[in-house]
């Protein structure tokens, strides 16, 4: 189901924590709030659920004017940061939780949600634990047991705060491929708060980047990493740098040197200059380039990064160069960003 | 030098025995242990095992006797009944109380919390006074009361008002930090799945706090039976009518009916000790479950 947030504002005790912001979801995508803690995503993620009420604004269910319904009324999925599961009922109990507890009108009987509830089990790798009791299970599977709970009700958007956030690296990678498979699978309409950027880009169909109660940027992983619209995204996503420059008839200066770069058509006057460390070509001697003293060079894994001071102010870089290449310290090191972007302050 | 570092590693290692940091030299253990199971001889045990042989000095049957005494067997009723009410309004009022305290934001919190404790912190007497001040003959309500024909002091009702007052605080106590440490995410969760406010309660809130729940009902209960001090000031010592259990073992004493006395001093030792025991066991039997609640 299409999910659509209109103009919402949400107050706690008078301090914003979301400003006048606007969403669409699409039916059947699954999409990523990132941001940093204070951002504000699991605050909209509350608000969607119907956990807390907006104090402005609108939230749509496909045509319909969800604001009013109560968390119950809106039929979502939502699925805790700590689990939640019930611990004093079986697994098999809490996934059956939500049909148990409906009205004898709509409660389907009780071998249809045994078998539902044992399909679920199934779906999310479970079988045979139904029996146990969530203190019995590691976390990897009480957050299995939760998404599978969540599912049960046939929910109109299923809705995840911070799933993996309690689980090991190694754990949290497996159960985000496997979410992934899991929503291509059954196609809910899903919607996951995250911080972690790795999760965002590899997971989502389109993230939506926060800050401080706005949404900063709505994209596909791609488009967020290839193309951000605001320092804050650059700063966030990814590693990147930031150098302050000039732009003179359509040449970028940084102090009293052309580092060879333009930016035709830009508008004289001071600019941050942003750029990501492996975005770089090496290039030997200097016209028109950035060059500086090496200030510390460590092996990361595939690559090797280079610290560099730049200039009179010694602005600080980082960029990544091939690991064979040899880098002594306090060596001259010339490069140009083969990719930036120029930001106006 | 040299020979020292030749010695056995083993014959190193049992010289000095490897000890924890927060381990303590045998001495000091001993007498810590010592310290406390003399105390808890002294001043515990040894009275409680005097009452009972005080009780049953004179054999079993002036023991029976003296509890199957038509006063003291309505003291006994009076007490259970006092019991049978109180309890269970606090159950309420604790459950309400905690629930308010722990999952909910609000101005005067601090000061609830706060009179919560009162009864703990406040002398018995003073409570009851309380209750004489308010109902009595020359008080803002007694007058209207009297003309209503309504009798609250020196009567049952004021028995139960000031021990409902006395044990307030046990359920409330109990429930409060342990319903603060487990928040209010099971709740979401199953709201979000559809659940009532009064099934969320019964099928997960309750389910969360029941093993703290018995412990407060069964500490509430003790009080419940055994206070004196407050429930002597609003009951008027009528026999048969208005002595609970622990007035009744004042009034026997005070008459030298020593062993009468004692008899049901010992009936009013074996509940407290029945709760004990019962406490004991559920902790014993759902140790597992009752962590499991705890961690989470």
């Amino acid at each position: 189901m299409d999910v659509r947030v209109k103009d919402i504002r949400k107050e706690f005790s008078h301090l914003p924590a979301l400003e006048n912001l606007s969403l669409d979801i699409r039916s059947g995508e699954l999409i990523a709030l990132l941001g940093p803690s204070g951002s504000g995503k699991t605050t909209l993620l509350r608000l969607i659920a119907g956990l807390e009420s907006p104090t402005r604004g609108t939230i749509y269910f496909g045509e319909e004017d969800a604001s009013s319904k109560t968390v119950q009324e809106r039929n979502i999925g939502f699925v805790f940061q700590h689990y939640a599961l019930f611990r004093h009922m079986t697994v098999l109990d809490n996934v059956a939780f939500g049909l148990t507890i409906r009205p004898s009108g709509t409660r389907p009987p009780k071998a249809e949600i045994r078998r539902r509830a044992l399909d679920l089990l199934d779906l999310v790798q479970l079988s045979g634990l139904e029996k146990r009791y969530p203190a019995q299970l590691s976390g990897g599977q009480r957050q299995r047991v939760a998404l599978a709970r969540a599912m049960a009700v046939e929910p109109n958007v299923l809705l995840l705060d911070e799933p993996f956030g309690a689980l090991d690296a190694q754990v949290r990678k497996e159960l985000r491929r496997w979410l992934r498979e899991i929503h291509d699978r059954t196609g809910h309409t899903t919607v996951f708060v995250t911080h972690d950027q790795d999760e965002a880009l590899e997971l989502a169909d389109r993230v939506v980047v926060m800050s401080k109660g706005r949404i900063e940027q709505v994209g596909t992983p791609d488009e967020i990493y290839d193309a951000p619209n605001s320092p804050f995204v650059f700063g966030f996503i990814g590693e990147s740098n930031c150098l302050p420059v000039r732009v003179e008839s359509g040449q970028i200066w940084l102090e009293d040197r052309l580092i060879g770069l333009s930016a035709p058509g830009e508008a004289d006057g001071s600019a941050r200059l942003f750029f990501r460390p492996h975005d770089i070509e090496l290039v030997d001697g200097c016209g028109g380039c950035l060059a500086g003293i090496v200030v510390q060079s460590r092996r990361v894994a595939g690559t090797r990064h280079v610290e560099i001071e730049i200039g009179a102010g010694r602005a600080r870089v980082e960029i990544e160069v091939p690991p064979q290449k040899a880098i002594g310290e306090a060596s001259r090191l010339a490069f140009r960003p083969t990719r930036f972007k120029l930001f106006r302050d | 030098m040299a020979h020292e570092a030749t010695l056995p590693a083993t014959l190193a290692a049992s010289s000095r025995p490897v000890r924890s940091a927060t381990t303590e030299s045998h001495l000091a253990r001993l007498t810590l242990i010592a310290v406390s199971l003399l105390f808890v001889a002294l001043f515990i045990l040894a009275p409680l095992v005097l009452v009972f042989a005080e009780a049953l000095r004179n054999g079993t049957g002036e023991f029976l006797a003296a509890l199957t005494d038509s006063d003291t067997l309505s003291s006994i009723r009076l007490t259970l009944l006092v019991a049978a009410i109180s309890v269970p309004l606090n159950v309420v009022f604790g459950i309400a109380a905690s629930w308010a305290i722990a999952k909910f934001e609000f101005k005067g919190k601090a000061f609830l919390t706060t009179l919560i404790d009162l009864p703990f912190s406040v002398s018995p007497v003073v409570s009851g006074l309380i209750f004489v001040l308010l109902f009595s003959s020359h008080s803002l309500l007694g007058p209207w009361l009297q003309s209503h024909g309504i009798k609250i002091l020196f009567a049952v009702p004021g028995i139960v008002l000031a021990t409902v007052f006395i044990t307030f605080p046990f359920v409330a106590r109990e429930l409060i930090p342990l319903m603060q440490e487990q928040g209010t995410a099971d709740e979401e969760a199953a709201l979000s799945l559809g659940a009532s406010g009064w099934q969320t309660f019964w099928y997960v809130t309750l389910p969360n706090i029941r093993w703290g729940l018995l412990y407060g009902v069964l500490l509430c209960n003790a009080r419940a039976m055994g206070e004196f001090g407050a429930v002597s000031v609003v009951s008027g010592h009528i026999r048969g009518v208005t002595n609970t259990m622990p007035l009744q073992v004042e009034i026997l004493y005070n008459e030298y009916s020593f062993v009468a006395a004692f008899a049901v001093a010992a009936l009013l030792a074996l509940l407290a000790l029945v709760t004990l025991v019962v406490k004991s066991l559920l902790e014993f039997r759902y140790s597992a479950q009752i962590a499991a609640s705890r961690r989470h």
